[in-house]
Order: C-alpha cells, then sequence, then structure tokens
C-alpha cells in the first residue's frame, strides 16, 4: 500500500459516519427504488399494511363482493334469525388461550336484539367503511390535485379564488359539513318526490355517493398542498427547459411537475383517508350518514349503544374493526411519509453499530498489516 | 399592522357572508319542515300543510328566506325555533356556556399534556420510551370519539361508581399501573442502565405506595389534601419550577419559589375563614387568583437580583399552582356531603347532563357537581386531541434540535438544561400559534359528538337536534357562531405568530 492511499484510506466522504450504512444501500438505485425499500423496511407501515389487507380480503370474501357470494351462511346481514343462547357470540378461545377449544359456530359475533348475525352486520360494515374510505379517498385526490395543481401551476385569478374557497371548507369542522351534507343526502328523494326507482336507488348506493359527497367536501387541505408544492417546483430548471423544448402546458404539469409532487400527495391521501373513517362512523353514529338498509359500523354503534349493559359484544366488535383500519392506515401513512422524506435516516441498531465498528477496525489493522 | 388587520377583519367576514349563503343554501335544501305532515293522518292535513307553508314561506324561492333571516340575522336577532317556538338566543345562551366551558377545558388540559409529553418524547427519540408514545398516540388518533365516549360512560363511570359504592382493590391493576409509571419515568428522566433501574424501582414503589395509602386509607370517602398535603406539594412544585426554569444553582429563584408557597401554606387557615363566612362566586375566586398570582410575581421581584424576570416568573406559577391546590381542597371537603345527599344516590361520576337538577347547595358543591359532570366528556376530547398535540409537538420540537444554534449552544459548554428550555422550547412553542385554532376547529366538531352522548345541552347538540326538528335558524346561528370564532381564532393566531416570530412579516 502506498502512502497516499494510507493517509486516507476511505477517499468518498460519504462511506464515513452516520451515513455509511445508507450510502452504500442506496448505490446505483433510482428515487423511485429507494423510497419502495425505505417503506418496505418500515415495519409499521408493513405491519399495517399486512392486517389492513387482511382485513379488507376478510370481510370481502365472507360477504362477497358484488355478484360473487361471499361463505359467510348468512349472507344478508339485516335478516333475522331465531335466536340462540340469549345472542351471546359462539366464537370461543382455543384452548391454549384458556378457552374451550375454538370453534366458530352460527353467530361467532353473537346476535343483536331481534336475531340479527352481528357476524355479518360487522363485516358488512367493514365493506361499506372500506368503499367509503377507498371512494372519498379517490374523490378528494382528483379535485384536489387537479384544482391545487391549476392554482400553483397558473396562479392569477384561479390561484385567488381556491384560496378563499379553501379559507371556506376549512372554518367548519368536518363534522358539522358532513352531518348536513349527510341529511341533504338522504332527504332530497323524498323531498323533491324523485321518482321510486330513483329514490331507491340513491337509498341502497348511500356508502357510494356519501364517500363521493364527503371527498367534495374534504379536498381543500389536499388543493392547498398541491398548490404549495406546484409553486416552488414551477421555478425549477428543468420546468424551464421543458418549457423551452416546447411542452405544452399540460404535458409540464403532468409529466414533469406532477411527478416530482407525488411524495405529498401519496402521503396526504393516506391520512385522509385515515380521517374519513373515523368520519363516516361517526356521521352514521349521529344518523347523519349511512343507515338501514346499508350497514355501518358507526350505525351499529349508535343502535346498540343502549344494549352495551347486557350485549357488550355488539359494541366490541364494530369498534375493534373501526379502530383496526383506522390505525392501519395511520401507520402506512407514517410509513410512507417516512420513506418519501429525504431527511429521514435509518438509525442502525446497536448491533449494527458495533458490527460496523469491528469491520472498520479489522480493515484498518488490516491495512497496518499490509 | 393596522392595515394588516383591517385587511384580515374585512376578508373574513366576507368569507362569513359566503359562508352564509351556501349553509343557508344547503340547509334549505336538507332539511324538510313538512316531513311529519306528509305522513300524518288527520283529515285537515292539507290545511295544515298549507298553514306551514304560510308560516315558514316554503311557497317562495329560497333567496326571499334567505332575504328574510339575512336582514334579521345582521340585526341580532337570530330567528326562532319554529317547531318549540323558542327563541334562538334564549337557546344559545345556556348552550354557549357549557360548550365553551367543555371545549375551554379540554383544550387547556390537552395542550398542556400532549406539549409535555411530546417534548419528553422527543428528548428521547428512538428509545423504548418514544415508540411507546407514538404507537400510542396514533391508537388515541384512530380512536373514534363517539366510541371512547359510550366506553368511558358505561365502563369507567359505572365502575367507578361500583367500586366507590362497595371498594374493593384490584392489586393486578394497581401494580399494572405502578409498573406503567415506573417504565415512563425510567424512559423519560434517561441515564445510563443502573439510573434507568433504579429510577423504575423507586418510581415503581412510590406510585404503588401512593395507590395502596389513597385506595385503603379511606381516603377517596373523605379526600382532603390538607395543610400537610399544601406543604409537601407546595415545595415540590417550588423546587421542580425553579429546577426546570432556572436551576437550582439560582438561589434567589428557588428562594422566591419556596417562599410564595409558604405564604399559601400560611394563607390556608384564613382562607378557609373567608370561604366559610363570605359566599363565595366566581368574581371573588378570581379575584383571589389573580392577587395570588400578583403575590407570587411580587416575592420573586422583592427576591430581586440581576435576573428579575426569572424569579418573578416562578414565583407566579408556583403561585398558580398552590392556589388551585387550596381551590381543589375546599372543593373536597364538601365530598362527603355531596355522596350522600339524595340526589346523587351514592353514584357520583355522572353520565349524563350538565348539573344534578334540584342539587341545591352552596358555591363549593355546584363546582364538585359541576366537575363530577364535567369529568367524563373532558376525558373524552382530551384523549382524541392530545395525541395531535403530542406528534406535533414531538416533530417541532425535534426539528428545533436539530438546527445549528443548539449544536453552538451546546459547544460553548451550556448545561443541557438551559440549552433545552431557554434556546430549544421556546421555538418549538412556536408553531403551536398555528395548530392551535385548527385543532380548536377540530374540538368544536367532537363537541357535536360528546355533547350528544352525553346529553349536555351545549351548542353542538343544539345544531344535532335542530337538524334533526328542521328548524333551519339555530342551524345557521351555530354554524354563524362556530365561523366566527374559527375566523378569529386564526386572526388571532396569525397576530401572535406575528409578534413572536420576527422573521415573518406582516403583509400590509
Amino acid at each position: 500500500m502506498t502512502a497516499a492511499q494510507n493517509s486516507s484510506p476511505r477517499p468518498d466522504d460519504l462511506s464515513r459516519g452516520d451515513n455509511a450504512i445508507e450510502a452504500k444501500e442506496v448505490e446505483g438505485l433510482s428515487q423511485g427504488q429507494i423510497v419502495l425499500r425505505r417503506f418496505l423496511r418500515h415495519k409499521g407501515a408493513m405491519s399495517g399494511l399486512a392486517v389492513l389487507l387482511f382485513v379488507a380480503g376478510f370481510a370481502c370474501s365472507a360477504m362477497g363482493i358484488g355478484p360473487i357470494p361471499g361463505w359467510w351462511r348468512f349472507q344478508d346481514p339485516n335478516a333475522t334469525h331465531p335466536m340462540q343462547n340469549n345472542g351471546q357470540p359462539t366464537l370461543t378461545l382455543p384452548e391454549w388461550l384458556g378457552g374451550p377449544g375454538f370453534t366458530w359456530g352460527d353467530h361467532p359475533f353473537g346476535q343483536d336484539n331481534i336475531g340479527c348475525d352481528n357476524f355479518a352486520q360487522v363485516m358488512a360494515g367493514v365493506k361499506t367503511s372500506l368503499l367509503v374510505m377507498v371512494v372519498l379517498g379517490c374523490t378528494a385526490l382528483i379535485v384536489g390535485v387537479t384544482i391545487g395543481a391549476l392554482a400553483g401551476y397558473f396562479r392569477g385569478w384561479l390561484d385567488l379564488c381556491l384560496m378563499r374557497v379553501t379559507d371556506l371548507f376549512i372554518v367548519l369542522p368536518v363534522i358539522v359539513v358532513g352531518s348536513v351534507l349527510g341529511k341533504l343526502l338522504s332527504q332530497m328523494g323524498t323531498k323533491f318526490d324523485w321518482p321510486q326507482d330513483v329514490v331507491t336507488a340513491i337509498k341502497y348506493n348511500m356508502p357510494l355517493i356519501l364517500g363521493i359527497a364527503l371527498g367534495l367536501i374534504l379536498w381543500p387541505p389536499m388543493a392547498r398542498l398541491v398548490r404549495g408544492e406546484f409553486l416552488t417546483l414551477r421555478e425549477r430548471e428543468f420546468v424551464d427547459s421543458a418549457r423551452v423544448a416546447g411542452a405544452s402546458h399540460l404535458r409540464i404539469i403532468a409529466k414533469h411537475i406532477l411527478p416530482n409532487a407525488v411524495g405529498v400527495i401519496i402521503v396526504n391521501i393516506t391520512l385522509l383517508m385515515s380521517e374519513a373513517v373515523v368520519l363516516e362512523t361517526a356521521l352514521s353514529f349521529l344518523g347523519f350518514g349511512i343507515s338501514y338498509p346499508n350497514v355501518s359500523l358507526g350505525n351499529l354503534i349508535s343502535t346498540n349503544q343502549g344494549a352495551f349493559a347486557t350485549r357488550p359484544w355488539l359494541f366490541w366488535w364494530p369498534g375493534l374493526f373501526i379502530i383496526l383500519i383506522a390505525l392501519c392506515v395511520n401507520f402506512i401513512g407514517d410509513g410512507l411519509r417516512d420513506a418519501f422524506d429525504p431527511r429521514t435516516k435509518r438509525i442502525p441498531s446497536v448491533r449494527e453499530m458495533k458490527k460496523a465498528k469491528k469491520a472498520e477496525i479489522a480493515a484498518i489493522s488490516q491495512g497496518e498489516v499490509a | 399592522m393596522l392595515r394588516f388587520l383591517a385587511r384580515r377583519f374585512a376578508l373574513a367576514l366576507g368569507t362569513l357572508f359566503v359562508l352564509s349563503v351556501l349553509v343557508h343554501l344547503m340547509v334549505d335544501t336538507a332539511l324538510d319542515p313538512l316531513e311529519d305532515l306528509r305522513l300524518s293522518t288527520s283529515p285537515n292535513k292539507a290545511t295544515l300543510i298549507a298553514n306551514r307553508v304560510a308560516m315558514l314561506k316554503l311557497d317562495q324561492p329560497w333567496i326571499v328566506r334567505y332575504w328574510d333571516w339575512f336582514t334579521q340575522f345582521i340585526q341580532g336577532n337570530p330567528g326562532i325555533a319554529w317547531k318549540s317556538q323558542q327563541k334562538v338566543t334564549d337557546l344559545m345562551s345556556g348552550a354557549i356556556q357549557t360548550s365553551v366551558s367543555l371545549i375551554l377545558m379540554a383544550t387547556v388540559i390537552a395542550l398542556i399534556l400532549g406539549v409535555l409529553v411530546g417534548i419528553v418524547s422527543a428528548l428521547r427519540q428512538y428509545t423504548a420510551l418514544d415508540y411507546s408514545i407514538t404507537f400510542v398516540s396514533f391508537v388515541l388518533y384512530s380512536l373514534p370519539i363517539f366510541w371512547v365516549a359510550v366506553l368511558l360512560k358505561q365502563f369507567l363511570a359505572i365502575g367507578l361508581n361500583d367500586y366507590l359504592a362497595d371498594p374493593e382493590v384490584n392489586w393486578v391493576l394497581v401494580g399494572v399501573l405502578s409498573a406503567i409509571s415506573g417504565l415512563f419515568w425510567a424512559g423519560a428522566l434517561g441515564g445510563d442502565r443502573n439510573r434507568k433501574l433504579l429510577i423504575l424501582g423507586l418510581a415503581t414503589l412510590v406510585s404503588f405506595g401512593t395507590l395502596a395509602l389513597i385506595l385503603t386509607s379511606g381516603w377517596l370517602d373523605k379526600p382532603s389534601i390538607g395543610i400537610v398535603g399544601i406543604i409537601v406539594l407546595g415545595a415540590a412544585s417550588a423546587v421542580t419550577v425553579t429546577l426546570v426554569f432556572a436551576g437550582l444553582a439560582n438561589k434567589r429563584a428557588l428562594y422566591s419559589a419556596l417562599a410564595t408557597a409558604g405564604l399559601g401554606v400560611v394563607l390556608y387557615y384564613p382562607l378557609l375563614y373567608l370561604f366559610a363566612f363570605i359566599p363565595m362566586n366566581w368574581g371573588w375566586i378570581l379575584g383571589l387568583f389573580v392577587v395570588a398570582i400578583g403575590c407570587g410575581l411580587g416575592i420573586g421581584w422583592l427576591f430581586g437580583g440581576s435576573d428579575r424576570g426569572v424569579s418573578m416568573r416562578g414565583g407566579a406559577i408556583v403561585a398558580i399552582f398552590v392556589s388551585v391546590l387550596i381551590f381543589v381542597d375546599r372543593v373536597m371537603q364538601v365530598y362527603p356531603a355531596y355522596y350522600n345527599s339524595n340526589t346523587i344516590h351514592q353514584r357520583p361520576i355522572a353520565t349524563i347532563g350538565v348539573e344534578t337538577p334540584n342539587l341545591g347547595g352552596d358555591f363549593w358543591v355546584q363546582q364538585l357537581d359541576r366537575f363530577t359532570h364535567v369529568l367524563l366528556p373532558t376525558i373524552a376530547l382530551v384523549l382524541i386531541s392530545f395525541a395531535s398535540y403530542t406528534r406535533y409537538q414531538r416533530g417541532s420540537m425535534l426539528e428545533v434540535l436539530s438546527q445549528d444554534y443548539i449544536r453552538t449552544a451546546r459547544a460553548k459548554g451550556l448545561p443541557e438544561r438551559v440549552v433545552i428550555v431557554r434556546h430549544a422550547l421556546r421555538n418549538a412553542l412556536m408553531p403551536l400559534a398555528a395548530i392551535i385554532p385548527v385543532d380548536l376547529v377540530t374540538l368544536i366538531g367532537g363537541a357535536v359528538i360528546t355533547e350528544t352522548i352525553f346529553g349536555w345541552s351545549g351548542m353542538g347538540k343544539l345544531f344535532i337536534d335542530s337538524l334533526k326538528n328542521a328548524e333551519i335558524s339555530p342551524v345557521m346561528a351555530y354554524v354563524m357562531l362556530t365561523g366566527t370564532v374559527a375566523m378569529l381564532a386564526a386572526l388571532a393566531a396569525d397576530f401572535l405568530y406575528a409578534l413572536l416570530d420576527p422573521r415573518i412579516k406582516v403583509a400590509a
């Protein structure tokens, strides 16, 4: 080994100190791959994603999607069945948990006071919640990103209008606007004497309509963020060069700026969706959201809150699933935020640090020997 | 600055006007005042409908109804709730007070707790404590408030009342709680392994001992703080406040804090005589409170020295703490009588309503009664909003701690306490000015649900009930009031922010 090499055994500064492990790991990867790797390594987000997928898969396969029937024997959550064992849950714990052995039974989550199967109701409620969440997320995403992008890119009067409109939406609590909107949706058909089949159609597709309607009031924060992002990005050199190269406005927005803003958008839409789950259940609880014949978790809690002392299981299961869904989505959002944030550093564990130190010492002593 | 305020004010008024138009249109379309009559079977159905249509001007276009409402509203008359024929102003006067007390209390508690826990979480970043706090705040964030509220009502209240009626200590629960407290303190105070183990053991033992003493000595049947409690807690608060804000080396600050606590102890018996001989009201209490703060400031000023401000601040904080203790002690003294009164039926934790009807009693009994009623709704609201404050404060503290000037402060040899309290904390608290108004709006929304569940006749319940009853005037009054509050809060936040942060220039 020559003297020059000895004086600086590691020429690139990155391979020392805090960034050593990270710099080596991201060598030769694109931005997207780095983000994906970070996300896949985020334990909270991964467990959240796994649980959410499991819950969604379980509920959808139990109650069926669209024309495909599910595997659960009672497909109509509102059908009544003869009361078994005073409506107590037939689900029993396996032996290793101190129960009499795992059994599923006819009504694993019990029955309510008119004999409806609680399992079918909760699963249908989970499906409704997920549907509302996705529809709401998509609506808010489309509207928010479009308006935010246009306002941030073109500025001018559009921007001014947007800012005033978002002011308007931010003033009132979401639950208040949501209540009025929910009331409006459920009341419209009868009030304006619409034909019976339209009224029925609205009634049966309430989750879908409510999701769209709530999405239409929840987009402003999203639009604000996208606008802010566009305002800074549009001044960057790559936008200028695209413009000089003759790209149209639409092309610059969609192909050049939007991919750079995608991190903010994805993170915030996830957080919005977790908020949406709780919002929908709260509205249904107040009676301004989803009601009969559709089943919602909030609605289930609302109808059964009086029976808490006698039938607590009617209360525990829907609540458990609301928390589970919201928690999972929150964790996914947190993982995404960490993955997209360039400042996030992976903190190596104590063991990894020790290992790296040992390797370094070994390398140095080897160098000395050589 | 004046121009800025005027501009913002005009903008806020404009926004409120547009808001009123949009919401009125929406609510007017949503409500169906004829719903009950459509289903009615009475023979004079047609006349009834015609009468109501005429009364509510349903045959005229919406703009006429809006104009009627608007002209009335700007003259200070928000109309009447047509079903009950009550004036909206009458309905609201009591409701506002109820809601404000609930929301204010929840905001203050959530703010203090959330900020403290957030700071601890940031200072102990990437430790087990930090991860646990993060996890708990995520869970709280995902909790639907209505579920928590029903749970508190059906579980905590009934459980507590049952326990009070027939005290049988659940030692497992006590042990678990003590262990959690031990773990929290060990994580929060930090240090090397031995120190952590020592703190863990000590904190667990102290918590267990305190809980056991409270539960077995019959303290719950006849709670009080007493002169001994005030001496101990006052001295402890004086030392803690000095430790955090001035450092124990600053003798003047320590003595002024201790002297303030001592003054509180000396005034304990005279105050009890005062409370006994003069019927109290909130005017008196607030007056005494202001006097107490003045005393704290005065003592700090008298001890003087080169750094008067620090001593005065410490004295004032201790004065606040000790006066709250004396107040709480006096309220506790009426508890046995309250518990055994025949309107309470020995179930003191209330689940419904704002106050016990026909309770009677003096000022102190009423305060206790309010407390037992406000307890559960406040817990419900605090649980929800605590999480967002914690997350926010943690993030902002971490951001500040990674700044260069913090490294400079450490490099020039300042003690860690000074670095954190004087250099980091001040800047980390600033963004709160931006988050509080947003959170206030969320809390007002949360109060809608909490009030509905706990049967509090506040603004939120008024809104929900009126929406269900198809009465537009109270709904509009609620919307306008909430909108005004939110606007004012946002305005105040902008103003405060500009005052606090010299980097922000007010765009006039």
